[in-house]
């Protein structure tokens, strides 16, 4: 079992502890649904020491990754990220990531830290003669995340040479970060609120922990969990590897075209054919569930069309922010289309007993951008 | 140390004789790992029907946080005679007293005997345990 450096940092507050991807990681640091308030209308930090953080430098950096990542890599312009996956023959994901456009020869990628090894492994089993070199900085680095509307102005009064409001959604940009230089700030995150994430030398992750917690709390900023950010990121329909998407869960029935190109510049790539016969006849399709019942969707629980079972609940959470309890979950194409049209319910098997979930399209929540 | 009282299950469930009676609960440390001292991640309790056959080991009802669904095991056979109907609207009452009001069931067992379960002292070594 691995831990962040934040670890004692985390107990020290309070924090319950679980494993999660071969990590000792805080679920919460209070009750998880306060937690998700907090995201949503002030300020949540998070410690995502876990993920995976890898780099793939040199002259063929960009053509190797448009081999192996859905996304048109070549096309991001220095300064951008892009959401992509890494893909079998068969057009189902290794893994989701998001990956950054550092320089004309320089790309960083965030794996989930249950794929990191898969996808490192991967990407030097096809690297080949290719020009590249492929470096693991999950350890040495720090990954937090700030994310609420109260992010910006709490994390300011640390950086003193860039101005975050110049920095766009899904950009980054490299600045001064309580006296540590070149730390990488992007404005993404996992919650569907406005936010950033740095990465920046390990060794200062406590201090810069409680830098932040105290810079920002005039601004609301408190210390958030895995178990928010679960139910954040469902609000705001975001797949989760290992949920919505997995080896028999392909990325166009999930709803991810937006990470795909199909386009003929981008050539060849791993699970490209594959993957435009299910964009040219899809057989399902990933809904959003939401229910008034008591009883919020959970993973496995089967989908019933009358005595029909049709599909099973890929994620669920109580959702604080609609007053609902939601889920997500596969129906077949024609089955969701005439359930979303008409309003219709699909029930959810309790162990024998029904409860009726409407069928909505994702994500249930989007926030109002300025 | 928790109520000598009664018996208990190590999946966290405890049994208390009274009368002709076996009363059914959860002990604070399943309350615990469930909601972490949050009362309020506590969200749903299915509880069966009066004059329900329950066995012993297996499962009579669910309990529900916000992030997990916990089986509730029988810790013996017999007919549920009385369920606590306060506990659905009221699940704070499990964090608040697991012991007295915070009861779910009472099942007339077939059986008369605890003597399968765990004492107090073999509970408290069972919960110390690392997970």
């Amino acid at each position: 079992m691995q831990a962040t450096t934040l670890h004692d940092v985390h107990v020290a507050h309070g924090a319950k502890m679980v494993d999660f991807a071969g990590w000792r990681m805080p679920v919460q640091y209070g009750p998880i649904l306060d937690e998700v308030v907090t995201v949503r209308q002030r300020a949540g930090l998070f410690d995502l020491g876990h993920m995976g953080r890898l780099s793939v430098v040199g002259p063929d950096a960009v053509k190797l990754l448009d081999r192996l990542v859905t996304n048109h890599v070549a096309k991001i312009p220095i300064g951008a990220i892009r959401y992509g996956l890494v893909c079998r023959e068969d057009g189902n994901p290794l893994d989701d990531l998001l990956v950054y456009r550092t320089g004309t020869d320089d790309v960083f990628i965030v794996a989930n830290a249950s794929n990191k090894d898969t996808v490192l492994a991967w990407i030097q089993q096809h690297a080949g003669g290719s020009k590249v070199k492929i470096a693991d900085h999950t350890s040495e680095l720090a990954m937090l995340a700030l994310q609420g509307q109260g992010s910006q102005a709490a994390l300011q009064p640390l950086v003193p040479d860039l101005d975050l409001g110049t920095l766009g959604y899904y950009k980054f940009g490299f600045a001064t970060v309580a006296g540590m230089h070149d730390v990488r700030i992007s404005r993404t995150g996992y919650t569907g609120e406005d936010g950033f994430e740095l990465y920046f030398p390990d060794a200062e992750s406590v201090r810069i922990w409680k830098l932040l917690l105290e810079v920002g709390a005039p601004h609301g900023l408190a210390p958030i969990g895995l178990g928010a950010r679960d139910t954040l990121r469902l609000e705001a329909g975001m797949p989760l590897y290992g949920h919505e998407i997995d080896l028999q869960h392909n990325p166009i029935e999930a709803g991810l075209s937006f990470g795909i190109s199909f386009k003929e510049e981008k050539g060849d790539w791993i699970g490209r054919s594959a993957l435009e016969r299910v964009k040219a006849n899809p057989t399902r399709t990933l809904v959003g569930l939401a229910t008034d019942g008591k009883r919020a969707p959970r993973e496995g629980y089967g989908l019933f069309d009358g005595d029909d079972e049709v599909g099973r609940v890929c994620s669920g959470a109580v959702s604080p922010t609609l007053g609902k309890n939601i889920g997500t979950g596969y129906l077949p194409v024609d089955l969701a289309a005439r359930l979303k049209q008409s309003g219709g319910t699909i029930d959810m098997d309790l162990r024998g007993k029904r409860q009726a979930c409407n069928v909505v399209d994702l994500p249930f929540y989007s926030r109002t951008r300025k | 140390m928790r109520p000598d009282d009664r018996r208990y299950m190590d999946s966290h469930e405890w049994a208390k004789l009274q009368g002709e009676l076996v009363v059914i609960g959860i002990t604070d440390f399943a309350v615990q790992e469930l909601c972490s001292g949050n009362e309020g991640d506590l969200v749903y309790c299915d509880l069966p029907e009066i004059g329900r056959r329950v066995e012993a080991g297996q499962t009579f009802g669910e309990i529900e946080s916000v992030k997990a669904v916990a089986d509730l095991n029988s810790p013996i056979t017999g007919e549920v005679t009385e369920v606590n109907k306060e506990i659905e609207d009221h699940l704070e009452i499990l964090s608040q007293d697991p012991w007295n009001k915070g009861w779910l069931i009472k099942v007339r067992p077939d059986a008369k005997s605890l003597e399968h379960l765990m004492n107090a002292a073999a509970y408290e070594k069972h919960v110390a345990e690392p997970h």
